[in-house]
C-alpha cells in the first residue's frame, strides 16, 4: 500500500496503516512554547488538572517575541513562565537562543519521523528537518503538556514539484513567494505541503526552513521536505539517530500535485496586505520605502544575511531609510559575526539587533507609522503586523531587502 | 492596568445551540487574520475583558465600542487565518461574541475557537449576509435567518462535535489522567 511521508510518519508512531483522513490521538515528540503562546497555555495545562508535563524533557521553552522584555507585562509573562520551567524540570532557553523554530531545529529538538506541535503557527517550518510539525493555540497545547498527545486529523498532501536552476540572487524565498500566490492563503487548508523535485534537494537547509516555514500562508498544517544526505548531515551532532529512509511511495495519494520550474523565476514581492500577492518584481521596482528587515524564523539564518551581504558588496545603506538586520538564533548570529558580516552590516549603515522576533512580531520594537513602508524578509504583511495599520508591508528575499535598502526603494538584486 | 501574573480562571462553555435571536451582525470580508483580530502589540494581556477592548483595533475601531453580547460575527472566506494566538478568539469571547459564522476558516482559529467557547459555524452563502442584518441562530435545524432569509449551514466534523459535548477540551481533559495513544 502505498503512502506519502505524512501518512508514514504517522503510520511509524502507531505501529498501524494510517492514512490522510484518519483522526488520531498521536503521541508527541516535542511541544514548543514561547513567551506570547505559553503563559496561557501553562494556565490551560492547571485547568486541566496538570500536575507534572509529559516530559520535561520534550518540552521546548523559549522567549522570543518580547525579548529583552519591552513592558512590564512581557516581563511577568516571563517570571511566570520560568517558575514553570523550574517547576516541572523544563530546560528554558529563556531570552538567550533565539526565535524558537530556528532553535528547535538548531538544537535537534525535531528530527525525521517525529511529531511535533508548537503553540505558534510557524511552527510547520521543522518539516525542514523531516519532521511532522503543525501550529496549535494554547488550549491544545495545554492538552499537550498533560497528556503527549493530541487529535490529529491526518492531513492529505499537496505535492510541489519544484526543477530547475535558480537564477542568481534568486532562490528559496522567491520560489515560496511564487507558491503562495498559485496556490492561495487558504488553498492548502487542513493539508500538507510536501516539497520535493531536485530543485528543492539541491537547496540547503536554510531553504528548505524558508519553504516550510510559510506554508501555513496557504493554510497549510504541515510543510515538509522528505530527508536526504543533507537533512542527516544537518542532524549529526544534533541527534544521535541513524538514517534511515523516508519518503511518499511513487503512487501515493495526493489530493493534488503542482509543478513549478524557476529557471525564469524572477525576484518576487508580495505586496499588501495578503501573502498570496506575490508578484515579479519588475511590477512594483521604484516602491518608495521606510525601513527594512532582514531577518525572522523565515530569513533570518546566516546564508540569508551572506546572501544580504554579497549584495551589499562594498556599498552603504541609504541613509534616508532604516534597515534592521537580526540573525534567528545565537548560533546564527555567531556564524555572521565571525564571517565579518555583522561589522559590515552596522559599517553600511544598519542596525544590527539580538536574535528575536524583531519587528514581524508588531509590538515590541520597529514598528512603522501611518503611512510608512516595510519591505521585509519575514512572512506575514498583514494589515498592521509591523505597527500602524495604515502602514504597507511588503515581502521579500533578503537578496531583494539589501538591494533595496541601498538603492531605498524596491529594487531587483539582479541589477545592482 | 495593573500587570497580571496568572490569567482568571474562567470557565469555558462552548453552547452546542447557542441562542441569538435578531442579535446584530458585524460583517467581515475574506482573509481576516487574527493580526486584525488582536493585533500583536496586545498579545501581551491574557484577560478576555481587556483583548475584547482591543478586538479588530485599528481594522474596525467601532466594534470594540459598540458590540454587545450575543452579537454575530459574519466573515467571508478564510476567516482567522495568520497566528495560532489564541488571544484572537479570547477577544471575542470577552466582547460576548459566542458566534462566529464565515465561508471557511482557517485551520488553528477554528480549533482554538471551539477550544475557548466561540462556535465557529461554517456558512457557504454568508457573503450574501449584510453587515446590520438581524440574524436568529437555528442551529439543530442546521440553519441560520439573517434578515429574514434562511442560510443553510454545515454541521461541526464529528471528532469537534465530540469535544463540544464533553463541555470543551477543558473539562475532557480535566476528567481523564491518561489518554490512549493512536486511538482513532
Amino acid at each position: 500500500m502505498t503512502a506519502t511521508i505524512v501518512e508514514k510518519i504517522f503510520s511509524r508512531k502507531c505501529g498501524s496503516e494510517i492514512r490522510a483522513g484518519e483522526v488520531v490521538m498521536a503521541p508527541l515528540d516535542g511541544a514548543m512554547i514561547h513567551d506570547i503562546t505559553g503563559p496561557l497555555a501553562i494556565q490551560k495545562f492547571y485547568e486541566m488538572g496538570g500536575k507534572k508535563v509529559f516530559d520535561p524533557k520534550r518540552v521546548i521553552m523559549l522567549f522570543d517575541h518580547q525579548i529583552p522584555a519591552d513592558s512590564i507585562e512581557a516581563a511577568n509573562n516571563h517570571v511566570y513562565m520560568r517558575k514553570f520551567a523550574k517547576e516541572q524540570d523544563i530546560h528554558n532557553y529563556d531570552i538567550n537562543e533565539g526565535v524558537c523554530h530556528q532553535v528547535t531545529i538548531e538544537k535537534g529538538r525535531a528530527a525525521p519521523g517525529e511529531i511535533v506541535v508548537g503553540a505558534d503557527s510557524h511552527t510547520c517550518m521543522y518539516g525542514a528537518a523531516g519532521a511532522f510539525a503543525t501550529g496549535i493555540g494554547s488550549t491544545d497545547m495545554g492538552f499537550a503538556l498533560k497528556f503527549g498527545a493530541l487529535y490529529f486529523k491526518v492531513p492529505e498532501t499537496i505535492r510541489a514539484e519544484v526543477s530547475g536552476k535558480f537564477q542568481k540572487r534568486v532562490g528559496a524565498k522567491d520560489l515560496i513567494l511564487a507558491i503562495a500566490a498559485d496556490i492561495g492563503a487558504d488553498g492548502a487548508t487542513y493539508k500538507a505541503i510536501e516539497f520535493a523535485g531536485k530543485t528543492v534537494h539541491k537547496l540547503d537547509m536554510a531553504g528548505r526552513m524558508t519553504l516550510c516555514n510559510m506554508a501555513i500562508e496557504m493554510g497549510g498544517k504541515a510543510g515538509i521536505v522528505a530527508p536526504d544526505k543533507v537533512t542527516w548531515e544537518y542532524m549529526k551532532g544534533r541527534r544521535k539517530m541513524k538514517p534511515f529512509e523516508l519518503d511518499s511511495d511513487t503512487g501515493a495519494k495526493f489530493a493534488e500535485k503542482r509543478t513549478y520550474d524557476v529557471s525564469s523565476l524572477e525576484p518576487q514581492v508580495a505586496v499588501p496586505h495578503n501573502v498570496d500577492t506575490g508578484v515579479p518584481i519588475s511590477k512594483v521596482a521604484g516602491t518608495h520605502i521606510d525601513q527594512v528587515f532582514i531577518g525572522s524564523c523565515t530569513n533570518g539564518r546566516f546564508e540569508d544575511m551572506a546572501e544580504a551581504a554579497e549584495v551589499l558588496g562594498k556599498k552603504k545603506f541609504n541613509p534616508k531609510i532604516r534597515v534592521i538586520i537580526i540573525p534567528a538564533s545565537r548560533d546564527e548570529y555567531l556564524r555572521t559575526l565571525k564571517a565579518g558580516l555583522i561589522e559590515k552590516f552596522v559599517k553600511a549603515g544598519a542596525l544590527v539587533e539580538a536574535p528575536c522576533c524583531g519587528p514581524c512580531m508588531g509590538g515590541a520594537f520597529g514598528l512603522i507609522a501611518p503611512g510608512e513602508v516595510s519591505l521585509s524578509t519575514s512572512n506575514r504583511n498583514f494589515k498592521g503586523r509591523q505597527g500602524s495599520t495604515d502602514g504597507k508591508v511588503y515581502l521579500c528575499s533578503p537578496a531583494t531587502a539589501a538591494a533595496s535598502a541601498i538603492t531605498g526603494e524596491i529594487t531587483d538584486p539582479r541589477e545592482v | 492596568m495593573a500587570a497580571k501574573k496568572t490569567v482568571p480562571v474562567r470557565k469555558v462553555v462552548v453552547e452546542t445551540n447557542p441562542v441569538s435571536k435578531n442579535a446584530r451582525v458585524w460583517k467581515f470580508g475574506d482573509d481576516i487574520d487574527t493580526d486584525a483580530i488582536i493585533p500583536g502589540r496586545f498579545l501581551i494581556i491574557n484577560n478576555p475583558d481587556e483583548l475584547a477592548k482591543h478586538a479588530f483595533e485599528g481594522t474596525r475601531d467601532e466594534f470594540a465600542k459598540k458590540v454587545k453580547a450575543g452579537d454575530v460575527i459574519v466573515g467571508g472566506r478564510n476567516f482567522g487565518c495568520g497566528s495560532s494566538r489564541e488571544h484572537a478568539p479570547l477577544a471575542l469571547v470577552g466582547a460576548g461574541v459566542k458566534v462566529v459564522v464565515a465561508r471557511s476558516f482557517a485551520r488553528i482559529f477554528f480549533r482554538n475557537s471551539i477550544n475557548v467557547g466561540v462556535l465557529p459555524i461554517v456558512c457557504p452563502d454568508a457573503d450574501t449576509i449584510a453587515d446590520g442584518a438581524k440574524i436568529t441562530l437555528k442551529i439543530k435545524d442546521g440553519c441560520i435567518e439573517a434578515d429574514g432569509k434562511k442560510y443553510a449551514i454545515e454541521p461541526v466534523p464529528a471528532f469537534m462535535q465530540g469535544i463540544i459535548d464533553a463541555g470543551g477540551l477543558v473539562e475532557y481533559a480535566r476528567n481523564i489522567k491518561e489518554i490512549p495513544v493512536c486511538t482513532r
